[in-house]
């Protein structure tokens, strides 16, 4: 059995999930609050945000984030990729700046242009 | 001569200008003292933003982009690197540019300035005064825009979101964040924060706790911290103490109003925003105000939505439609901390009213209860309401029109 505060909305339900009786969550008010309890436990996964070193910009560092969700476990593996990076202006928003990155089958994107 | 002026260019004024040009007024002009559009966003890379208004989660900077790009296409005229040094109830607008001093006359203001950063000096933290002590949101700056880390080992005081955000970002550029110290016994950040920048990270949050000394010659070399009583003073013998070389500071944030002020527009104590009408005017006919220079908000999606409306009332007062006349005000109620709007205008044309408020501490199961001296006029159940999350009801206008001032309060919802 594992609690976990629903991250889904504002109220914050208390789960408790039991990973021996088919990660049945227990304590959520709605449907998401199941979903977030089973994944959370079963393969728990974020979007990793960050920035890349770019010459020939407005800035010194160009803001990127995984196109979708990657494994939490592999965040700071994924930081020593992203922190090696440089680019060189231009980019456009949602420009591909590292494919596949960890075999994850994720792309790293740019979030803006510049 | 513009029809209509917006002064800053984060999303409030973004949004404000937007609504306005579709609403007919095509001479606006947007000006914004920094080199690019986006204010804010630009430094909050992190991902969250738009599940209300675009149903997904964008970063900062592609929230600001949506705006940015739907503006365009229009004849919306932006000023870049333009301060605004003061601005008058005859709608003069003083300005300073790179190529020097400017006057702009407008018919109608938007006031979108946005807010800032409570200091170390608003909190009066005890001990040495070394390099290190930052606010949260200006290490976001320094990290994310210019790639300098403000520190290796960090404390953060206060749990606002920006100061969550921080122990994330800096933990996963390899920065060790030793805790965050809240002074309240509950946290000012959302749920959601909490659980994704502290608990997959392992960050301790004490809450009831508060720095008690600042130490450091050169540079930040410790902090102490102690538990505090429920008068919030420290409790002697509960001191801990952390080594660390820098402390962020997540205490709050400020709307910034010397403009308003200086123009001689009613401001609100509780807000330290203008008091505004149901339409986002202030005190001054044709001068709207909206984003988090009126309150702060949590959420941009809402900063987005009220400004939309300052912009729809100021495309409305440039085409002729005024209000002004005698105006019902808002109370607080119990556990109530203030209202926006302040005011609404008796001869208002909007059939429905929105109203923002927060509540002083946290509820669960509760209701919210609109009255006035000859009783309830609506009720609102809520599942769960904090002071971190703001509180949002729309009443139809014309119940609230015969009343002589709305008191806006919350009650736990215990009996029938």
């Amino acid at each position: 059995m594992t609690e976990l505060t629903c991250i889904g909305c504002p109220m914050g339900c208390r789960l408790t999930v039991d990973e021996e009786n088919d990660y049945a969550v227990t304590g959520n008010s709605c449907k998401r609050g199941e979903i977030y309890g089973k994944n959370e436990l079963k393969n728990p996964t974020r979007v990793l945000t960050s920035t890349v070193a770019i010459t020939g910009g407005i800035h010194d560092r160009c803001p990127v984030r995984t196109k979708d969700a990657i494994p939490k476990g592999k965040l700071f593996d994924a930081m020593e990729i992203i922190k090696k990076t440089e680019i060189q202006s231009p980019v456009k928003c949602g420009q591909v700046i590292i494919e596949n990155i960890l075999d994850t089958g994720i792309d790293v994107i740019a979030s803006r242009d510049m | 001569m513009y029809e209509l002026a917006v002064i800053g260019g984060g999303p409030a004024g973004l949004a404000a200008a937007y609504s306005a040009y579709t609403n007919g007024v095509k001479k606006i002009v947007i000006l914004e003292r920094d080199k690019e559009l986006g204010g804010i966003l630009n430094q909050c890379i992190h991902n969250g933003f738009g599940l209300h208004r675009f149903k997904e989660e964008l970063s900062g900077p592609e929230y600001a982009h949506r705006f940015i790009d739907m503006l365009k296409d229009t004849s919306v005229e932006v000023r870049l690197d333009t301060m605004v040094i003061d601005i008058t109830p005859e709608k003069k607008i003083y300005t300073d540019n790179p190529s020097g001093y400017d006057v702009i006359e407008a018919e109608s203001i938007v006031l979108a300035m946005g807010c800032r950063e409570r200091t170390r000096g608003a909190i009066s933290i005890p001990g040495t005064r070394p390099s290190g002590v930052f606010t949260a949101g200006a290490a976001q700056r320094y990290l994310n825009m210019e790639g300098l880390m403000a520190g290796s080992r960090v404390v953060i005081l206060g749990s606002g979101d920006i100061g969550l955000i921080m122990a994330r970002r800096l933990t996963l550029e390899g920065a060790k964040v030793l805790a965050c110290v809240e002074l309240m016994p509950y946290s000012g950040g959302l749920t959601r924060n909490i659980v994704q920048c502290l608990h997959d990270f392992d960050i301790p949050l004490y809450l009831s706790h508060t720095v008690t000394e600042v130490r450091g010659d050169k540079r930040l070399t410790g902090v102490t911290v102690a538990k505090v009583d429920e008068n919030r003073r420290p409790i002697p013998g509960t001191e801990m103490d952390f080594d660390c070389d820098t402390l962020l500071l997540s205490v709050g944030l400020i709307p910034e109003n010397e403009l308003t002020r200086a123009a001689g527009i009613e401001m609100d104590p509780r807000t330290n925003g203008a008091y505004v009408f149901e339409n986002m005017e202030t005190s001054i006919p044709g001068v709207f105000a909206c984003g988090n220079a009126v309150h702060v908000h949590d959420l941009v999606d809402f900063v987005s939505d009220e400004s939309s409306r300052a912009g729809v009332a100021a495309a409305a007062y440039i085409k002729g439609e005024k209000h002004g006349g005698d105006a019902i005000p808002f109370k607080n109620g119990s556990c109530v901390t203030y209202t926006v709007p302040q005011k609404l205008h008796k001869n208002t044309t909007a059939e429905k009213t929105d109203v923002f408020f927060r509540v002083n501490k946290v509820f669960s199961k509760s209701r919210i209860v609109v009255s006035d001296e000859n009783g309830v006029i609506a009720s609102f159940n809520r599942p769960f309401m904090a002071p971190g999350e703001m509180q949002h009801i729309i009443i139809p206008t014309n119940k609230l029109k015969g009343s002589e001032s709305i008191t806006i309060s919350a009650e736990e919802a215990t009996q029938q």
